[in-house]
C-alpha cells in the first residue's frame, strides 16, 4: 500500500518536473519544486567530478538529526506546559474549596479561574485572543479541554507526581494546544520568507530552516501572541540569515535572533512574572527572577523553596527544588525547562558528531568557573550565592548550551576556538544573570555576543597557529 | 572638482538619491539614531541641518581664498559653530518645546560629519552660489533618510504621525513595537533604506 502511494507521488512529481525546469512555465519557482522533491525523496544526483570530501553526512541528514535530538525537548515542552497549567488550576480550585467550605460552587470557581468561557463568547473573540494575546478575551483552548471532559478538581493527582502516567495525556494535550499553533505559525511565516528569498535569489531552499523553526517555539513562553511569532521568525530569517546570503553565511543564530528581536520589541509578552505559566492571570517569579531580587540573602535553596505564585486572589505555593528544576518541573519558556531532556539531546548530538562537545564543555566550564567565583563573594542577592549546579538547571542554560551555542554556522570553527567560544558563553551568561540587574536570564544574550566574537576568535587562533609553526620552522 | 560644469539641478538633487550622505557616504548617522523617534522632532532637526550646511558652506566658500590651508579646519569649525549657535537660539526662541526635546542634538550638528564634509570637500573649491545649493542638497539627502526612518519609527513605535495618533488606545497597547522606540531600530531601518536604494541603483553597490 505504502509502495503504491509512493509510486503515485513519484509519478505526479515526475509529471510536474517539466514545468519547473529551464524553459518551463514555472521556471522561477524551481526552488519550491526542488525543496519538495528532496524532502520527500532521496535525490538521484551524484557528484560529477572528483570530490574533495567524502562523507556520509550531508546537510539534510545533519539537520534531521538535530530535529531528532530535539524530540525529548519537544516532548517536555508539550508535557511541562500542560502540566504546569493543570497543576495551578487544580491547586487553585482546591484552595478555593478549602476557603469557602460548604458554600463552594465549582462552576463559579471555574469561572473565576476563567476555565469556562462566558456564554456570549464568539469565534472572533477566540481568534483575536489567539492572534493578539489579549488575555482579557476568552481562551479557545478551554473549549477543546471541555470537549475532552477535563477535570481539575483533584489537585492530589497533579502535585508531586511530575511525569507520572496518570495525567500524562491530560498534560500533553493541554500543552499541545499551546505549542503547535506557535510551531505552525513559525513554520509558515518563516517558510514563506525562505521560499521567497530562494526564488528571487535562485538558490535552493535549505533544510536549515527546519531546525530554526523547531528551535524557535521552544524558546518562547506558551501563550505568546501569534503575530509576534510570525514577526519574530521573519526578522530572524531575513535579518539573521538571508541578508548575509542564506544558510551557511549567517554570523548569528537565526532562531536566537528571532527571540532576541521579540525580547526587545515586545518585552511585556516575553519577560516578567506573568507569562511563564499558561494560566490566565497567573503571576509567579521564575527561579532566576526570584534569585536576582535584592535582599534575598545567600540561601539559594531557601529562596527557591519558598517561591509563590498567585492567581485569582489565591496564593499558591510553588517551591522549586533542584531535582524538579533538573527534570523540568518548573515554569519558563516552553522547551527550556528540562535540563534532563537537553542532556539526552546532547548525547545524540555528540554521538552523531554534529554538536561540538568542546563548545558544550567550554560553556559549562565558563559558567561553573565564574559562578563558583561569584559564590565566594558574599552579597545580599541570592544569585551570587547560586552554585554552578543551580545555574546549570535554572533558566535556559542547558538548552542554549546544547542546541543554540553549537550551531555550526555561527560558532567558532577552529577546535581551540570552540573552547574559547564556549567559555565566553558560559562566562557571559553568569555575568548577565548575576551582575546585570536588568535581565534575569543571560544565555540568549551571551550566545549572540559570542556569535559576534566567533570570527575574531577563529582569526586569532589561526594567526597563533601560523606564528607558532613559523617559529618552529625557523629554528 | 569642476562643479561649474555641473548644472545647479544636479548639485541640488544629486545628493538626495545618487550620492546620499547617509546611505552612500555613511555620514551623520549618529543624529539619525537619536532624533528619529518622532516626525516633528526630525523635521526640526532636518531644517536645522539644511540651514547650517547651506549657510556655512556659502560663508566658507565666500572667504575660501583667504583661509590659510594650515588652519582651514579651525576656521571652518568656527563658522559652522557660529551658525549652529544661531540656529539653536532661533529654535529656543520660537519652538521651545521641540528645542527642549532635541536637547543637545542641535548643538551636536557641529560634529555632524556632513557639514564638515561639504565645507572641506565642496565649499573650499567652489563658488558661493554652488556651495549654497550643494549645502541645501546634502541637507535634503540627510532629510530624506531621516524623515523615512522617523516615519516608520513613529508609525510602528507610537502608532502616530506628527503626533496625531492613528489607532485606538487598545490597538496601540497591544501592537506597540518597543524596538522602534530604541536606537537600534534606526540602524535596521537605515540598513533597509540602503538595501532598497542599492537594489534600485545597482551602481552604488561596492565591490566586495
Amino acid at each position: 500500500m505504502l509502495k503504491l502511494i509512493g509510486k503515485f507521488i513519484r509519478g505526479q512529481h515526475d509529471w510536474a518536473e517539466g514545468f519547473f525546469h529551464k524553459g518551463g512555465k514555472l521556471e522561477r519557482l524551481y526552488p519550491l519544486y526542488e525543496a519538495h522533491d528532496t524532502f520527500l525523496f532521496t535525490p538521484g544526483e551524484t557528484t560529477k567530478g572528483s570530490t574533495h570530501v567524502r562523507d556520509a553526512i550531508d546537510l539534510k541528514r545533519m539537520m534531521s538529526i538535530v530535529v531528532v535530538a530535539l524530540i525529548p525537548c519537544i516532548f517536555m515542552a508539550l508535557y511541562n506546559t500542560g502540566f504546569q497549567a493543570n497543576l495551578i488550576y487544580a491547586t487553585a480550585l482546591e484552595k478555593m474549596q478549602e476557603q469557602q467550605g460548604a458554600s463552594f460552587d465549582l462552576e463559579a470557581a471555574k469561572q473565576t479561574l476563567r476555565l469556562t468561557p462566558p456564554e456570549d463568547a464568539t469565534t472572533s473573540d477566540y481568534l483575536v485572543r489567539l492572534v493578539t494575546g489579549n488575555k482579557s478575551l476568552p481562551n479557545w483552548r478551554m473549549l477543546v479541554l471541555d470537549y475532552f471532559d477535563f477535570d481539575w478538581t483533584d489537585a492530589g493527582t497533579f502535585s508531586g507526581n511530575f511525569l507520572s502516567p496518570g495525567h500524562l495525556l491530560k498534560s500533553l494535550l493541554h500543552g499541545a494546544l499551546f505549542f503547535f499553533p506557535v510551531w505552525f505559525v513559525g513554520l509558515a511565516a518563516g517558510g514563506l520568507c525562505e521560499a521567497f528569498f530562494a526564488i528571487v535569489r535562485r538558490h535552493e531552499i535549505n533544510e536549515g530552516f527546519l531546525v530554526t523553526s523547531t528551535l524557535f517555539p521552544l524558546t518562547l513562553p506558551a501563550d505568546i501572541p501569534l503575530w509576534q511569532v510570525a514577526l519574530g521568525i521573519i526578522f530572524g530569517v531575513v535579518v539573521g540569515k538571508e541578508i548575509f546570503g542564506g544558510t551557511g553565511k549567517n554570523f548569528l543564530n537565526p532562531a536566537l535572533t528571532a527571540r532576541a528581536f521579540l525580547y526587545f520589541n515586545n518585552a511585556p509578552y516575553i519577560s516578567g512574572d506573568n507569562v511563564w505559566t499558561a494560566v490566565d492571570g497567573y503571576s509567579g517569579a521564575t527561579g532566576l527572577g526570584a534569585l536576582a531580587v535584592k535582599g534575598t540573602g545567600g540561601d539559594v535553596a531557601a529562596t527557591l523553596g519558598s517561591l509563590q505564585g498567585s492567581v485569582a486572589g489565591q496564593v499558591i505555593d510553588k517551591p522549586l527544588y533542584w531535582w524538579d528544576a533538573f527534570v523540568g518541573n518548573m515554569h519558563g519558556s516552553m522547551g527550556e525547562t528540562s535540563t534532563l531532556a537537553c542532556l539526552i539531546g546532547a548525547v545524540i548530538l555528540i554521538a552523531s558528531g554534529i554538536g561540538s562537545w568542546r563548545i558544550m564543555a567550554g560553556t559549562v566550564i565558563g559558567m561553573a568557573g565564574f559562578s563558583f567565583l561569584l559564590s565566594q563573594v558574599s552579597t545580599d542577592t541570592a544569585i551570587y550565592a547560586a552554585t554552578p549546579l543551580w545555574h546549570l538547571v535554572l533558566g535556559g542554560f542547558a538548552f542554549g548550551a546544547v542546541f543554540m551555542a553549537t550551531d555550526p554556522v555561527s560558532a567558532s570553527m577552529t577546535e581551540t576556538g570552540k573552547w574559547i567560544y564556549g567559555f565566553l558563553i558560559g562566562f557571559m551568561t553568569v555575568v548577565v544573570r548575576a551582575l546585570n540587574p536588568g535581565y534575569a536570564e543571560g544565555i540568549m544574550l551571551a550566545i549572540l555576543f559570542a556569535n559576534c566574537c566567533a570570527p575574531l576568535i577563529d582569526y586569532f587562533v589561526v594567526q597563533a597557529n601560523i606564528s607558532r609553526r613559523l617559529a618552529r620552522n625557523a629554528a | 572638482m569642476s562643479s561649474s560644469k555641473k548644472g545647479l539641478g544636479s548639485i541640488l538633487f544629486g545628493p538626495v538619491f545618487d550620492n546620499n550622505p547617509i546611505a552612500l557616504q555613511m555620514l551623520g548617522i549618529c543624529s539619525a539614531l537619536a532624533v528619529t523617534t518622532k516626525m516633528d522632532k526630525s523635521l526640526t532637526m532636518c531644517l536645522a541641518v539644511i540651514a547650517v550646511t547651506a549657510v556655512s558652506s556659502a560663508a566658507i566658500s565666500a572667504i575660501r581664498s583667504f583661509i590659510p590651508g594650515s588652519i582651514r579646519i579651525i576656521v571652518q569649525m568656527t563658522i559652522i559653530a557660529s551658525m549652529v549657535i544661531i540656529v539653536d537660539q532661533v529654535l529656543k526662541a520660537f519652538v521651545y518645546d521641540v528645542s527642549k526635546e532635541l536637547s543637545v542634538f542641535v548643538g551636536l550638528i557641529i560634529t555632524n560629519c556632513i557639514v564638515m564634509g561639504r565645507a572641506e570637500g565642496f565649499a573650499m573649491s567652489n563658488n558661493v552660489r554652488d556651495s549654497f545649493v550643494d549645502g541645501v542638497g546634502n541637507g535634503l539627502g540627510y532629510s530624506v533618510v531621516l524623515m523615512a526612518v522617523a516615519f516608520f519609527r513613529e508609525l510602528f513605535g507610537s502608532w502616530s504621525l506628527f503626533g496625531y495618533q492613528l489607532v485606538s488606545d487598545e490597538f496601540k497597547r497591544e501592537f506597540t513595537q518597543g524596538l522602534m522606540l530604541q536606537s537600534p531600530s534606526a540602524f535596521f531601518l537605515i540598513g533597509a533604506f540602503i538595501w532598497v536604494l542599492r537594489t534600485a541603483k545597482p551602481a552604488q553597490i561596492e565591490k566586495a
